[in-house]
Order: structure tokens, then sequence, then C-alpha cells
């Protein structure tokens, strides 16, 4: 199993959001995780990724066969987890090329391989580019400084292809895309998919889910996975809203 | 005393005066002020060897002013954050005349930059060095070389142009240095005439002992002129010292005026800067200070926009760490209509640095159409590190368009964590940040190599390396200090 999490417990300045969460993701699968807002979808994210502010006072997350809780968020990150923002942030100053270049050139390092050669680096930028339909020059301009909300997000996607992670979480990928952007994102994910990795998809809307598809769907609820099923269960949130699922909850516990 | 020569000498060794050394122990307790003045009324004769009437009589009314205020203080609130007492009240020794350097003199001057082609002039203890001539003459008119020669061949333009900016009464340095300065360097760039070549100032200590080191600086930019200089303080051994300019320049009507000051001595340090700066009618001035080492360093910087039009940037850089500490002051007299001025500070401080900006406007009542903007911003790196950020605004007319900004923080966490989680280790976050901080006042100078010689030295600096060039001689700073940053900046 790639992603092994076992009664995960996580507590943001000592309120518990994550009360026992279990997931297990294998190679070449991709899961969905739905829920209403404020379920901690995205702090399951943080967790996973190493995120400061984020206490895991109980639980495992075991990642290629080790707990990596503790481990710090670049090493988790070069051992090939990837987070497509919620909400990419900008850094003014820092350019897209040196940043990319840095990035890639530390994971190369971590796996003891010699820097790319400048050349190289910049054939891949132009490849990965043209993955996500980015037409305008990202070398002398800053890191998401100044991009629209779809160019954030195709930015997301295109440093996932750069960097070809073994497990990526997107984080409400598909919000503030329009539909044209919204098939961008979505090529490019289907595109990166292999047998090799896996994909957690985090979104509200089925919406993304109709051009990634999903072979599993959970509900996440109350800090809890509440439901699973297979990708009709995202057609069947769509059209019922996620008061039954409340109601079932409430109703079992 | 003992008689080794490689002891440190803290005492004044003032060989050609019976009198003071009769009192040498007494001396061994004088502070700084006392110490001068007891050298001006000694060696008045030395010291107005080389003057025209003019600045002779300039020195006495300085020295003056001088004897009823001394050096400033931490009482006066232009000097309040910056402890001035402990520089002041030390033993330094003051030398009269050049002193032979205890290293090759050409081997010393090989800090150029690299593709920066300059014309260089070296001061080596306060004292102008050349191998041929006190001064040059190049053939597009441009004058160039010691302020005591220059004295001597343009006596007119001495008296028409020196010391009428640096007033005496802003500070005790100011006075201090007019009284007893020795030599500096001479700038004349004639009307009309556009100079390819940006003239670098190195200024350089040397001795093996606390020196007090003066100069002055006049510098002439006729009219529809432009010119570049580039004013370098490095120190080369660890020994501290105090040193003391005063550059006044003149910028013509419609001239173009670049300066930029490089600042990099030991942690023993001091030096206090004063630039005056006088701006005719659609003149174009650019300052550029950038502060990467030293000890304790005050840079005044005074600029007086008197014709209409005129405009002044004014930027600065600061980068310091340990006990290490800055003070801009920025003075801005728009005196004239339609004026512009722009002033923009931005420092990183970490460990126990501090630093102060002071930026002042003044507005006077017939200043009409000013736009004057002033910003300071500052990234702490600790706790310990602190700036006094102040902005006054002083406006007389009525019609101006005056901002002021400041802001202290922490480097952005969570775009910290953004390159985190692309597998960027937080030392080379940090430095990613730090780096793009820094890029707003580098990418502003104009001189390409300059500014990639710039950028490379910032890179340098925030590695925690010495800031020098790689084919100079000179190790300025000390090379035992510690590294906070260790990052390899070539992968970027």
């Amino acid at each position: 199993m790639l992603l092994n999490i076992k009664n995960l417990h996580v507590s943001i300045n000592g309120k518990e959001i994550i009360k026992g969460l279990n997931l297990g993701v294998n190679k070449g699968e991709v899961h969905a995780i739905m829920g209403p807002n404020g379920t901690g979808k995205s702090t399951l994210a943080a967790a996973i990724t190493g995120r400061e502010g984020y206490e895991i006072t109980q639980g495992e997350i075991w990642y290629k066969n080790k707990n990596i809780i503790g481990m710090p968020a670049e090493e988790r990150a070069n051992e090939g987890i990837f987070l497509s923002f919620q909400y990419p942030v900008e850094i003014p100053g820092v350019s897209m090329t040196n940043f990319m270049r840095t990035a890639l050139n530390a994971q190369r390092e971590y796996h003891e391989l010699p820097a790319i050669p400048a050349g190289e680096f910049l054939k891949l930028m132009e490849e990965k580019k043209n993955l996500v339909e980015i037409h305008s020059k990202l070398n002398n301009r800053s890191v998401n400084e100044g991009f629209s909300g779809g160019e954030k997000k195709k930015n997301e996607i295109f440093q996932m292809a750069m960097l070809q992670p073994s497990l990526a979480i997107l984080d409400e990928t598909d919000s503030g895309l329009d539909i044209d952007a919204l098939k961008v994102v979505a090529k490019g994910v289907t595109g990166l998919r292999s047998e090799e990795n896996a994909f957690i998809v985090i979104t509200h809307y089925q919406r993304l889910l109709d051009y990634i598809v999903p072979d599993f769907v959970h509900v996440l609820f109350d800090g809890k996975i509440v439901k699973s099923g297979g990708k009709n269960l995202a057609l069947e949130l769509e059209e019922k809203g996620y008061e039954w699922i409340k109601e079932q909850y409430h109703a079992g516990s | 005393m003992n008689g080794s020569k490689s002891s440190i000498m803290r005492v004044p060794d003032i060989t050609n005066s019976p009198k003071v050394m009769e009192n040498m122990k007494l001396l061994k307790e004088i502070p700084l002020g006392e110490m001068l003045i007891d050298r001006f009324q000694n060696q008045f004769d030395v010291i107005t060897a080389n003057d025209i009437p003019a600045v002779t009589a300039m020195r006495k009314e300085a020295m003056n002013h001088f004897i009823s205020n001394g050096f400033p203080s931490s009482s006066d609130e232009k000097w309040r954050h910056t402890e001035i007492e402990s520089l002041t009240e030390e033993n330094f020794q003051y030398y009269l005349k050049p002193l032979d350097s205890e290293q090759d003199i050409e081997d010393l001057f090989k800090c150029e930059v690299h593709d920066f082609d300059t014309e260089i002039i070296s001061l080596l203890n306060g004292w102008y060095v050349n191998k041929h001539a006190g001064l040059t003459t190049l053939p597009n008119g441009i004058v160039y070389g010691s302020l005591t020669n220059a004295m001597k061949l343009y006596p007119e333009l001495f008296e028409q142009y020196y010391g009428n900016l640096a007033d005496i009464q802003v500070n005790g340095f100011v006075s201090v240095n007019t009284a007893m300065v020795q030599d500096g360097v001479f700038i004349y760039i004639p009307d009309g005439v556009y100079a390819e070549k940006t003239i670098q100032i190195i200024k350089l200590i040397d001795k093996k002992e606390q020196l007090f080191v003066q100069n002055r600086n006049l510098i002439i930019l006729g009219k529809n002129s432009s010119f570049s200089l580039m004013h370098c303080d490095d120190s080369i051994n660890h020994f501290s010292s105090l040193i003391n300019t005063v550059t006044e320049v003149y910028v013509g009507e419609n001239a173009h005026f670049n300066l930029y000051k490089l600042q990099n001595l030991n942690n023993q340090s001091g030096l206090i800067n004063s630039t005056f700066i006088h701006q005719e009618a659609n003149s174009t001035t650019k300052s550029n200070t950038l502060t990467f080492n030293g000890g304790m360093i005050r840079n005044n910087i005074n600029i007086d926009l008197q014709g209409e039009n005129a405009h002044a940037d004014v930027l600065g850089l600061y980068l310091m760490d340990k006990n290490q500490h800055v003070d801009n002051q920025i003075y801005i007299k728009h005196n004239a209509a339609h004026c512009t001025s722009n002033e923009k500070f931005k420092g990183i401080l970490d460990d126990e640095a501090s630093a102060v900006f002071n930026g002042y406007i003044y507005v006077a009542r017939n200043a009409q159409k000013t736009n004057a903007y002033q910003n300071n911003n500052n990234i702490l790196l600790t706790p310990k590190a602190t700036i006094n950020s102040m902005p006054f605004l002083e406006i007389y007319a009525d019609d101006v368009k005056c901002s002021h900004g400041a802001t202290i923080g922490q480097l952005d966490q969570e775009a910290m964590f953004y390159m985190r989680q692309r597998g960027i280790s937080s030392s080379n976050a940090r430095l990613l940040l730090m780096y793009a901080f820094t890029a707003e006042i580098i990418n502003q100078i104009s001189i390409e190599a300059l500014r990639k010689r710039i950028d490379d030295m910032v890179k340098k600096r925030l590695r925690g390396e010495l800031s020098v060039c790689e084919k100079c001689v000179l190790h300025c700073g000390s090379p035992d200090k510690e590294y906070h940053f260790e990052i390899d900046m070539s992968k970027i």
C-alpha cells in the first residue's frame, strides 16, 4: 500500500479536527474525498504533507512503508508527496524558473542524482507547460504573482508534472475554475496517471470527477470518513446533497 | 608601553610634538574630541599647510563650533538610537601625513568589479594614492584626483563651491571634518560631458592600530553632464577604525548623477558618511546605499532640490547581522516647484543587529506640485534584531503629494511552506525569500555589470560568506566569522 492512514487524530490550537480517520491508497488508484465545508478535508492534506501547526495527537501515517509523522515537509515532498494548493501562494521576486529549478534539483539531490543541466531543464519546462496549456512565458514571472485564478491552478498541475510525484493531493483544484480551465487541469492530471502513482482528489463537487474518474469516493464528515464507495457515490452526492449523509451519521452515533 | 613593534599601539604616536610626548600618559585617557582639539591647536600649521585662505578661515570657524558643541551624543534627538559615545570616547590615532602601507599598494588595489570598466581612485587610510600624479585630466576635460592638489590648481572652484553644502552646524562630525581634513577626492565634470566610465573610489583602511580617518570629497557636475560614482568603504584588517567622510556634490542644470555607496567594513569599524547633494533644475540624482557589513555605520544623506523639475531617487539596502548597526538619515528638501523624490530603503536584520531609518521630507512654501514618496521595509530574522523607522514630513506648500510607509515583518510563513512542499529545504526557502526581498533595490542599479556584481555580493552575504570579489586579495571582513546560511546559490 502506498499510503495507509490509521486512526488519525489531528488538532489545531487544541481543537480536534480529524477524529480517527482511516484511509488506504494503493498505487494506480484515484481516491476522491468529498464532504461539506469545515469537515477536515484540507486538514487531512496538511497532515499528510507535514504542515506545521497541525498537531497529530494519535494515529499513524504510513507512506512507502515508513511512518512519516515527524518527517519534515521538504523530505515528504522529496519522497514524492505533492500538494496542489487550494490557494497557491504568491512569492514576489522569486522567478518561476528559479523556483522550479531549485525544487527539481532539491529532489534530485535527495535521490543522489546530479543537478539537471540548464538546457535539459528548459526543455522540460516547455514540454510540461504545453501539457497544461500555459502559453505565457514563465521564465521572468514571479511565482504565482499576478496570475489569474485559472493560471494559478494550471501552474500547480504544471509543477506536479515537473516533479512527477508518487502521491498527488489535489486540494479543491476545481474551485474558481471555468469549464475550459477545468478540462485543461483534468487533462493534465489524467495524462500523469500511471500504475506507479496515486491521486487524492479533494473536492466539493462531482464536476471535476467527470473528468478525473475516481476509483473510490469517500465522504468526510466530522473528522472521519463516514461513507466510502465507487464513482457512483459522487453522482449520488451531487444529486441528493450531503444532508442524508449527515442524518445517517447522526442516527448511527 | 613595551618596545615591541607588533603590539597594538593604542596610544597616539605624535612624535613630532614634544609637548604631546611629555603628556603621553595623560593622552591615554583622552577621548577623540579632546585629542582632535589639542591637535588642531598644536599643529595648526601642518593642518593648514596646503590651504587657500578661504579654507583656512572655514577651518577656524568649524573648530570653534566643534569646541562649543563637540560630537553628538545619544541625548541628541537625531542620535537617540545610535550610541556613538562608545566610539567618540575611544582613543584613536589621527595622522596628518600619509603613511607607508604595510602591504604593497599595487597589490591592494585589485578589487575590480569584473567586466565593469572604471577609473579607480584609491584612498589608503584617508590619503589619495596614485602611481603618477595627484590629479588626472581626461581628454574630455574631466578632472579627478586628490582634493589637496585640486585646491592648489583650481582655487577659484574651491572658493565657489567648497564647504557651501556641508553645514558645520549639522553635527560635530561635519565640523571636525571641515576643521581638520587633509585629503579626499575632487571630481569635476565639465558642462555637456557625458562621463562614460564610472569613477570608483576605493577607500581602504589598513593600519595595525586604532585609526581615526577623515576624507573630504568635492564633486561638481556641470550643466547637461552625466556621471556615475561608486564609493566603496572596505577595511582589510581586524583593527577598529572610525572613518568620517564628508562629500559635497553639485549637480548642475539638467545633469544626471548616479551614486553607489558600498559599505563592507569589519565589525570593529565605525563609519560616519555625510553626503550633501545640491540639485539644479531638471537634474536627476540616483543614490544607492548598499550596506553589507560594518560595526557602526551612519549615513547622512542630504539632498536639496533647488531647481524646478529636479528628481532624486534615494535607495538603500542593508544586510546586517551579529551586533552590527546601521543608521540611515535621509533629509530631502524640496525648495522648488515640480520636483519629485523617491526614497526606498530595505533591510534584513539577523542576530542582534539593529538599524535606524529616518526619512525627513521638507517642502518649502513655493515648492508646489511636489511629489515625494518614502518607504522603508524590514525583515527581522530574530526577536533580538531591532529597527527604528521614523518618517517625518514638514510641508508648507498646499498642492503637494507626499506619502510614506514602513513595514517590519518576518519571512512569509505561507511562502515558506509552499516552497518546502516542493522539496526546497527551509534554509534554501529562507534564502530565496530574503533574496527576493532585496531584488527590488538591486534591480534599480542601472549599470548592468555592476548590478550583476552587487547581486552576487548579496547572494554571498545572505549565504554568510564574505562579500568580496573573488579576484580580490583583500579579506575585508573577518574570515573567522560564523556561517549563518549554508546553501549553494549556484544551484538556484
